[in-house]
């Protein structure tokens, strides 16, 4: 998947953690944790989310890359680089 | 038969773990013992009427468009929307002791103005009580007992001020006499105080129907009338569940919600004693009266009113059939909706005394029934005005009846006084959810089913 792919997966998830959420303000650079007030427990579920669609397995340790839509996509482009976009 | 993840308990905590563990893929049943889904929270329906089983309100509230606290967590989690919970505020509450009235509805401000104006010399210490809620950390799994009395009275010298804040607290959660947890406290503080009380315009049904809506489209399955006899032990690991009616069901691991006592007791093998697992005796009569009006029309429309007739605050098992000396009296009509509901209903709840329900011969058992409706009534005339003309149906529930639907030992409502906050048990892979891991209330009990399947069945360390 190409990088613009990803941010689309990665818009799909946050969209289904939460529904009621206005994703088209969303600032790239911005943290999710202060735009859209997600906890470490969204934070798992992204995680969860990611190895359910791709079998990609992240370590807790790598879960801080997950911070902003511009560190998340570069953090997946690598591991998600051979994988097909479901969206 | 086999599958990643057996539920014991469709109530609200087993099917929100359920709903979890199906959305990631897992092979999931849940077994209920009972012919419908709902546990401690459910529904019934009785000479043409659909009545709650525990809802007076669901607690935790958030308007729409929030992004905080439980109620928006459990949304998230769970995938749904805030629509599909239909939350309607309530209008407005109070804790009645003699000379005092303390008023709160959903606006924290409004009731710290309340305490400012009625206990004046208290409000600095109530405020930085506050403080200290707003610091402390529910998520601490590995947390100690801490008296909530004796926090309190750090900061507050009054003892009616303290009273009075905790008769709401206590009657809506706590699992042990006279004083509760500090966690507990918080959780419970934060749930009632801070966030608020809100009802769907059609009961806990809703949310519960919902909810196996949404476990049974994820491929979970549900099988009622399929109680769980024995767990199935081998060595330090739980290999399956033999149900009443003898059929095995294998299962990689298992989430009780039955209990912490109540799960231990269906091993087939003895379990090193620990006090943690011991059993709550706390429990409660509640009666309903179904009424030829809405409660606003003769005079009443607050939605919950906690009372108590002395200084004194007198929270444990009941010595008397049922402790008339203080009670909730909770209009489910006295909420915000858009229309009003069909009848007028009015629930009154008191603590009762488990061991006399239990031992009642049944014809004597209903004969008490209609005695204790009419002295809890009675008592509480003191802090309604008289509906009792307007009666057009009543039913009654004691802790016999929660015992015989969901097999809480003592009929307990609030499980446990010791939390297994992490959810485990000598077992490996046998875990707890509900009302004995710790988190109260419609909304904690999913948030409870949530977090230990998150924990443990989803992301095993």
């Amino acid at each position: 998947m190409a990088p613009e792919q990803i941010r689309s997966v990665i818009l799909d998830i946050l969209a289904r953690i939460a529904p009621d959420e206005d994703l088209s303000e969303l600032d790239d650079s911005v943290p999710f944790r202060e735009q859209m007030e997600l906890d470490s427990m969204d934070f798992l579920d992204i995680v969860m989310e990611l190895r359910k669609l791709y079998r990609v397995q992240i370590p807790e340790e790598d879960y801080g890359e997950l911070v902003t839509m511009d560190s998340t996509v570069t953090y997946l482009t690598p591991l998600l680089k051979d994988a097909e976009s479901t969206v | 038969m086999s599958y990643d993840s057996i539920i014991i308990g469709a109530g609200l905590s087993g099917l929100a773990a359920g709903i979890r563990l199906a959305y990631y893929g897992k092979r999931v049943c849940i077994l209920e013992r009972h012919t419908t889904i709902g546990g401690l929270n459910s529904f019934y329906r009785l000479r043409g009427r659909n009545h709650d089983v525990g809802l007076h309100a669901v607690t935790n509230y958030s308007p729409p468009g929030g992004k905080r606290g439980p109620l928006n967590k459990i949304l998230r989690q769970l995938r749904f929307q805030w629509e599909d919970f239909d939350l309607s505020p309530q209008c407005g509450s109070s804790v009645v002791f003699p000379g005092h009235t303390l008023r709160f509805n959903n606006q924290f401000d409004y009731f710290q103005a309340q305490i400012a104006e009625q206990f004046p010399q208290q409000i600095d210490g109530f405020r930085q009580l506050v403080t200290e809620i707003d610091a402390h950390n529910i998520g601490d799994l590995g947390q100690q007992w801490i008296s909530t009395r004796e926090r309190m009275a750090e900061r507050i010298s009054d003892p009616l001020l303290i009273n009075m804040l905790l008769c709401p607290l206590m009657f809506y959660g706590s699992p042990s006499a006279h004083d509760m947890d500090f966690n507990q406290f918080v959780i419970m503080f934060r749930s009632i105080y801070q966030e608020g009380f809100a009802r769907p315009y059609q009961g806990v049904r809703l949310i519960l129907k919902n909810l196996t809506k949404k476990f049974k489209a994820l491929g979970g399955e549900l099988k009622l009338r399929a109680g769980v006899k024995q767990l199935l032990i081998e060595g330090k690991k739980v290999s399956g569940v033999v149900l009443d009616d003898g059929s095995i069901l294998e299962s990689q691991n298992v989430l009780s919600s039955a209990g912490s006592a109540e799960t231990l007791q269906m091993c087939d093998v003895d379990v090193p004693r620990d006090d943690r697992f011991t059993p709550g005796d706390i429990s409660f009569v509640e009666t309903i009266s179904v009424l030829d009006q809405q409660p606003a029309e003769f005079g009443h429309d607050e939605t919950i009113v906690f009372y108590n007739d002395s200084e004194d605050f007198y929270y444990e098992q009941s010595k008397e059939p049922v402790d008339l000396r203080s009670g909730i009296i909770c209009s489910p009509n006295n909420f915000k909706y858009d229309q009003p509901l069909k009848e007028g209903s009015i629930r009154i709840t008191a603590l009762a005394n488990p061991d006399y329900w239990m031992s009642l011969p049944e014809e004597k058992y209903i004969e008490e029934k209609q005695y204790w409706y009419e002295e809890i009534l009675k008592s509480s005339m003191r802090f309604i005005p008289d509906f009792r003309p307007h009666v057009l149906d009543i039913d009654t529930f004691t802790p016999r009846t929660i015992k015989k639907f969901t097999g809480h030992i003592n009929g307990c409502v609030y499980g446990a006084p010791q939390k297994i906050l992490d959810g485990t048990t000598p077992f490996n892979n046998l875990f707890l959810c509900g009302t004995d891991q710790g988190f109260l209330g419609i909304i904690g009990s999913m948030l409870s089913g949530i977090s230990i399947a998150n924990l443990h069945l989803l992301n095993p360390k």
